[in-house]
This record gives C-alpha cells, sequence and structure tokens, in this order.
C-alpha cells in the first residue's frame, strides 16, 4: 500500500446524508472479478444528471470528497471504496462514517476522515462558493485546509499510523503466527469444522421455469 | 468481572490482546464466502503466494448474482456467469467446500450456516456480506466485513479488531396480533436511525424476544446492519439447543453436553454494564413499513406519509423531500393508500420456512390482486423442499404467484429479478435504498405478513384488513405448520426434515 501523509485535491462537495454502498457503487456493477476499473460505476444512478456535482467541469476531478452524516452506509461491498479510488478520491470527509466502510477504507489506503457537522457546513461553502477550491489533508496533523480555513479531522490512531507507513494488515498478523497456532491448539473439540462436509441426503431441485 | 454477552464470545476468541491502541487478534470460528465479495480476495492469495489456512473453517454458496429461473442452464449473462465460474475455480484450488447453484444445500449464506448446523452459540462468525449479524440470533458474533478482511481471513483466520461497544435493546410484553419479528427491528431502526448503532454490538432481550423462534430472532440479528451496529445478538436458551439439535453439523453426544453447557453460560450476567440501552415495549407495536429510501424511515402501517416541512432536523427533513422525490409520494398521503406493482417474498431477512408458512396461512385459497406481481423466493434450496413438501408451493401457485428457486434474488436486483424504473414493490427484504431492487425501483420494507396482505389487496395492507375465512386464527404466527396449511404428507407434527446426518 502506498504511505500517505499529505494529499492536495480539488474539494467536492456532496451535500447528502445516506450516502449508501448501493449509492456509491449499484449492485449491477459487483458481478466483475477485477478489483480495478470501477471508475465508471461510482454513483453511476447519478452520473446521468447534469446536475449532479461531479458531472460540473469545476469539480469533475475532485479527489478529497466532502459528505453528509452517515456516509457508506448499507452494504459491505468494498467495492464502494475500489470505485471511489479509482475515480480519483483519496480523502472522505464526513461527520459520520458506516463502520463496515471505514475499514475498508483503511484496508486500501482511501482517508476517512470525521469532521463536525458545523465544520462540514464551512468546507461544502467554501467549496460550493468557488467551485475547484483545492483542499489539503494533513494526515499527520489531522487537518484539512480550503482556503484560509483549516479544520481538524479525526481518525483512529492505529488506522492512520498504517495509512501513514503503507503497511499491508495481512503481513502484520502473520507476525504473530506462532500466537494464532497455539490458539489453534485450544480450540473446543464440539466447535464447528466444514470439513469433512456433513448434509441432509442429496435431492434433485426441480428449476423453476418463467410463467 | 461481570460481562456481557458480546463481551465473553470476544474474550474466548482472543487470539492476542492490542497494545498501544494497536487492535486486538481475534480468532474466527467460521467464514461463509459467496461469489460477489470473494474472487479479488482469492487474487489476492494467489498474488502473494498465500494458502487459505484453514479450509475447514471455511465454507461457500452461490446466492447473490445466481438465477431463480431455469438453474439448470448456462447463466445467461456473460459476466455473471464469469462470477460464477471464478467461485467454483477458486474453490477447487484452494480446497474450499462449495455448494453450487443445484446443490440441495445450495442457498442464501445465512440461511446456509444455520441450516447446517454449522452457525452455533459463542462462535465468530464473519462473511463478505453485512448481513452476516444474522448469526448473532444464535449467540454467536457474527459480523460482515470488507474484500479485504475475506482475504485475511482466508490467510490468517483471524482479524485485527477494536473492541465494539455495547447497545442493551429490550422489548418487553407481547407482540400484538399481526406483528412479528420484523416489525420489531423495522420499529427498532426508526427509532435508533441508520446510524444510531454505529460502533455497537446489539444485544436483544426481554420477553418480546424471548419468545421469538429461532428464524424470526434471525430476522431481527438479520437487520441490525440496519440501524448501523457491526453486529446484533440473542443469548442462547433452550429454543436455541432445540433448533441445533440433530443438524449435520451440531455436535453429538459427549461433545453436545460439553457444548450446552458451555453455551448455558453465555448470557450478559445480570450486573453486567452496556454502553448505551434502549427499551421497547412489544405491546405499542403495529405492522410497520418504510416509506422512504433507508430503513430509518419507517411508519406504522396505520400512519401517513411524512409531511417534511414539518420535520425540525434539516438533515432529515431534507432527506425527507428527497426521499419522498424518488419514492413519487405525496406527503400527507395514508401509507394504505400506497398501490404496489410487485410483491417480494423471500431474502436472507425473511426468506425462511416459517415465513412461507406465514404468507401461505394468508393467502391460501386466495388470489393476488390483479396487476400485482408477487414473487416468492426461497431462502435456500433445502427450504424450497421442505416448502414442497407441506404443499405450500401449490397455495402459492394458485394465488397467482412465481414460485422460484433460492437465491438473494431481488433483495439487490443483481440478477434479473429487478425492478423496472418507477415500479414499486413491498419487499420482505432489508434495504430500501435507491435502485436497490433496480435502477429507479422503489422499496417498501414490510413483513411477510403484511406482504401478503399487500398481494391480496394491491395497496399497502395488514391482515388485519383482510377478511378472514372462518377457522383461520391470525393471532398465532409463531412458526409451527399453520392450522389447514401445509397438510403435511408426514403427519401432523412437522417441523423441519431432519434425518441423521450423513458424510458425503
Amino acid at each position: 500500500m502506498e504511505k500517505f501523509t499529505t494529499h492536495t485535491g480539488v474539494g467536492v462537495p456532496l451535500r447528502r446524508s445516506n450516502v449508501d454502498t448501493d449509492q456509491i457503487i449499484p449492485a449491477v456493477y459487483l458481478k466483475r472479478v477485477t478489483r480495478t476499473g470501477f471508475e465508471d460505476a461510482l454513483f453511476a444512478a447519478w452520473r446521468g444528471d447534469p446536475s449532479f456535482v461531479l458531472n460540473q467541469e469545476a469539480y469533475s476531478a475532485g479527489s478529497v470528497l466532502v459528505a453528509g452524516p452517515d456516509f457508506g452506509t448499507g452494504s459491505s461491498r468494498e467495492h464502494a471504496v475500489w470505485a471511489l479510488k479509482d475515480y480519483g478520491f483519496r480523502v472522505v470527509l464526513s461527520s459520520r462514517f458506516a463502520d463496515i466502510f471505514r475499514g475498508n477504507s483503511g484496508k486500501q489506503g482511501l482517508v476517512t476522515g470525521i469532521v463536525s457537522p458545523e465544520d462540514i457546513e464551512i468546507l461544502w461553502k467554501i467549496l460550493e462558493t468557488k467551485p475547484g477550491t483545492e483542499v489539503t489533508v494533513d494526515l499527520e496533523a489531522k487537518t484539512a485546509t480550503a482556503d484560509d480555513v483549516t479544520v481538524p479531522f479525526q481518525i483512529d490512531d492505529y488506522t492512520r499510523w498504517r495509512l501513514m507507513e503503507g503497511l499491508d494488515d495481512i503481513g502484520l498478523t502473520l507476525q504473530n503466527e506462532a500466537d494464532i497456532t497455539a490458539f489453534e491448539q485450544t480450540r473446543a473439540s464440539w466447535r464447528p469444522k466444514t470439513l469433512p462436509a456433513r448434509h441432509l441426503p442429496s435431492v434433485e431441485i426441480e428449476a423453476a421455469r418463467p410463467v | 468481572m461481570a460481562g456481557t454477552l458480546a463481551e465473553k464470545v470476544w474474550e474466548a476468541h482472543l487470539v492476542r490482546r492490542g497494545k498501544d491502541g494497536s487492535p486486538d487478534l481475534l480468532y474466527i470460528d467460521l467464514h461463509l464466502v459467496h461469489e460477489v465479495t470473494s474472487p479479488q480476495a482469492f487474487e489476492g492469495l494467489r498474488l502473494a503466494g498465500r494458502q487459505v489456512r484453514r479450509p475447514d473453517l471455511t465454507i461457500a454458496t452461490e446466492d447473490h448474482n445466481t438465477p431463480t429461473l431455469d438453474i439448470d442452464r448456462p447463466i445467461a449473462d456473460a459476466t455473471s456467469r464469469t462470477q460464477i465460474e471464478t467461485l467454483r475455480a477458486n474453490a477447487r484450488e484452494f480446497g474450499v467446500r462449495l455448494h453450487s447453484l443445484g446443490d440441495a444445500d445450495q442457498g442464501i449464506v445465512h440461511q446456509v450456516g444455520p441450516q447446517l448446523g454449522l452457525t452455533m452459540p459463542g462462535l465468530t462468525v464473519v462473511c463478505g456480506d453485512s448481513h452476516t449479524s444474522t448469526h448473532g440470533a444464535f449467540g454467536a458474533l457474527a459480523f460482515g466485513i470488507g474484500t479485504s478482511e475475506v482475504e485475511h481471513v482466508l490467510a490468517t483466520q483471524t482479524l485485527p479488531l477494536a473492541p465494539f461497544k455495547t447497545m442493551a435493546i429490550t422489548v418487553n410484553g407481547t407482540l400484538p396480533a399481526g406483528t412479528t419479528s420484523k416489525d420489531i427491528i423495522l420499529a427498532i431502526i426508526a427509532k435508533i436511525g441508520t446510524g444510531g448503532g454505529q460502533g455497537y454490538v446489539l444485544e436483544y432481550r426481554g420477553e418480546a424476544i424471548r419468545n421469538l423462534s429461532m428464524e424470526a430472532r434471525m430476522t431481527i440479528c438479520n437487520m441490525s446492519i440496519e440501524a448501523g451496529a457491526r453486529a446484533g445478538m440473542i443469548a442462547p436458551d433452550e429454543t436455541t439447543f432445540e433448533y441445533l439439535k440433530g443438524r449435520p453439523h451440531a455436535p453429538e453426544g459427549a461433545d453436545w453436553d460439553e457444548a450446552v453447557e458451555y453455551w448455558k453460560t453465555l448470557r450478559s450476567d445480570d450486573d453486567a454494564q452496556f454502553d448505551a440501552e434502549v427499551v421497547l415495549e412489544a405491546a405499542d407495536l403495529e405492522p410497520f413499513v418504510t416509506w422512504g429510501t433507508n430503513p430509518g424511515q419507517g411508519l406504522p402501517l396505520s400512519a401517513a406519509v411524512p409531511v417534511p416541512a414539518e420535520i425540525s432536523d434539516e438533515s432529515e427533513r431534507v432527506a425527507a423531500e428527497r426521499a419522498l422525490e424518488y419514492m413519487g409520494l405525496d406527503a400527507g398521503t395514508p401509507l394504505r393508500d400506497i398501490k404496489v406493482d410487485t410483491v417480494f417474498i423471500g431474502s436472507c431477512t425473511n426468506g425462511r420456512i416459517e415465513d412461507l408458512r406465514s404468507v401461505a396461512k394468508v393467502v391460501k385459497g386466495r388470489e393476488k390482486a390483479q396487476d400485482v406481481r408477487v414473487l416468492v423466493v426461497p431462502s435456500s434450496a433445502r427450504v424450497r423442499l421442505q416448502a414442497e413438501a407441506e404443499g405450500l408451493d401449490v397455495i402459492f401457485k394458485e394465488f397467482g404467484a412465481e414460485w422460484r428457486n433460492a437465491g438473494c434474488s431481488m433483495c439487490l436486483g443483481m440478477n434479473p429479478d429487478q425492478l423496472a424504473p418507477g415500479e414499486r414493490s413491498a419487499s420482505t427484504s432489508n434495504r430500501n435504498f435507491e435502485g436497490r431492487q433496480g435502477k429507479g425501483g422503489r422499496t417498501h420494507l414490510v413483513s411477510p405478513l403484511v406482504a401478503a396482505a399487500t398481494a391480496i389487496r394491491g395497496t399497502l395492507s395488514s391482515v388485519g384488513d383482510l377478511d378472514l375465512p372462518e377457522g383461520v386464527d391470525i393471532t398465532t404466527f409463531d412458526g409451527s405448520p399453520l392450522d389447514g396449511v401445509g397438510a403435511s404428507p408426514l403427519g401432523e407434527n412437522v417441523v423441519v426434515d431432519l434425518p441423521l446426518p450423513v458424510a458425503r
């Protein structure tokens, strides 16, 4: 994962609350088996609307999304993070994120900063008054600066450290492999195993037909 | 030290306690896999030269993207077919057990775990699907994860996690006739909001919860995520043990006794401290429906579409205005006057055998409203077989409904089962997001009973709105086979057909 220290890019005001992951990327785009190439799917239902913020030239190259509360709710699809990243976003600022989305972002190097609702409003006003204004996000200082306004954001220290170091989670965990193996030795015998497979007798399933 | 149920399960899975702000490392007992969120995870393993650490704690099924018609023919959509074939190839390469389309054990991943007896109290269960919270109904700590975490669990059978906060949700009293566990959870979400559970594990308790069947409990835990929570849990009890006993992977003999003894300790201590508490009176509940585009935008069926101007919170007002525009609804319209085009009965929320029995009880001997399309999609192939053994399929077909093969189907509209733009549904699923069931589709979340009544009347309705034929008792929807419905070929007291486990 690429290290993240600071980033400066065009801020995009998304004045909506409860932007769920079905809005960020509709399910029809989840059929792909690749990890990249989802930029066309980002906010797909809204991209056809000329008034949608990303369809306005000043914002179209945005990389810092400033969104309403409860961003990323709903489905656990990490595709939502891939779509934001593939489009070019490096940072999302909101007053509240859904847990799974925030976790997924941290794994993929997308910074999710929690900003107070009042400060979100200030950022929105700046970005709407002067479209194309750049926002500088400083992960070390935990601040976002637009124009002459600097607002603080929150991010948990561990995620921040990992993002700044560009560390891979699996590699970190495998440093504790001896602990994992030791834990496995203590696992009670009643705890389930999927193999060898046990199930009811197999039965032919009749295929439903269109009516 | 006194602990909550969630804390007890957490502590029992600690591989390593995090120091200096780093997360705990938690062992994962059961990893459920499906075709949509796994291909990139397997690819990651391949690129790093890693194996699946514990194929014997992993199980895969095909559900999100599978057709519910013509399942014996090649999948028509090429991208869908590729995704399914990718899962099959990955399962072969990495030695993961897979129940494919057409297999009797295929179904929605959150039905497959419980029906095989793999889901049990005191486990940690994860899946690349937010509705993994369903398994919490057994007293497991179960939560959805993203694809990076799927890869992490495949490679290490652990997850680094910061502890959750805990919230107790107590539902006192007895549910009124015609209301179900779906109405409980819709009311909870409307009360605490879609962000209200954020960062929490919810523990549902109280008399109304204890009285629920195992499947009804699954409906509640399933939608914990719609309240923003990572997980929902219910302490295991005799209902749980009864459901599990004799299932293919349930412990046997001395293992069973040891397990039950342990499971009985899995309850929040009387003096355990929760970070938050919410109390509801079941007697106050009535059938709940959503009117908007997030699951928190719900109201009792007797209410009217809200008037945004009367909402004081600005963010909520704007959201309501937008929702009404998308939903094509006028403020002040009684919810009962809303006409629907499609009724969808299915999903990991309400596609289980008890749900199908409830619907069958209401629709038996009737005809659906003209112009309403009714889709009945069992949550698994086994549920379909059970329903057919009870004759429920015949009741549905005579009613005018389409009886489909198992899968996620119209809940998320990844397969061809979608709403057309502007089309309106009453759906027993879990999300009413814009475009969730098809681009431009409009979703009202409802219980199976409301879905059945709505399919009969064509407008959002409860069973109280129906003239029920004599002898049909609508006050008992406890999940048992229903009086006069589903006369089973196996005699009276048939619950779920469960012969002894066999090894394949």
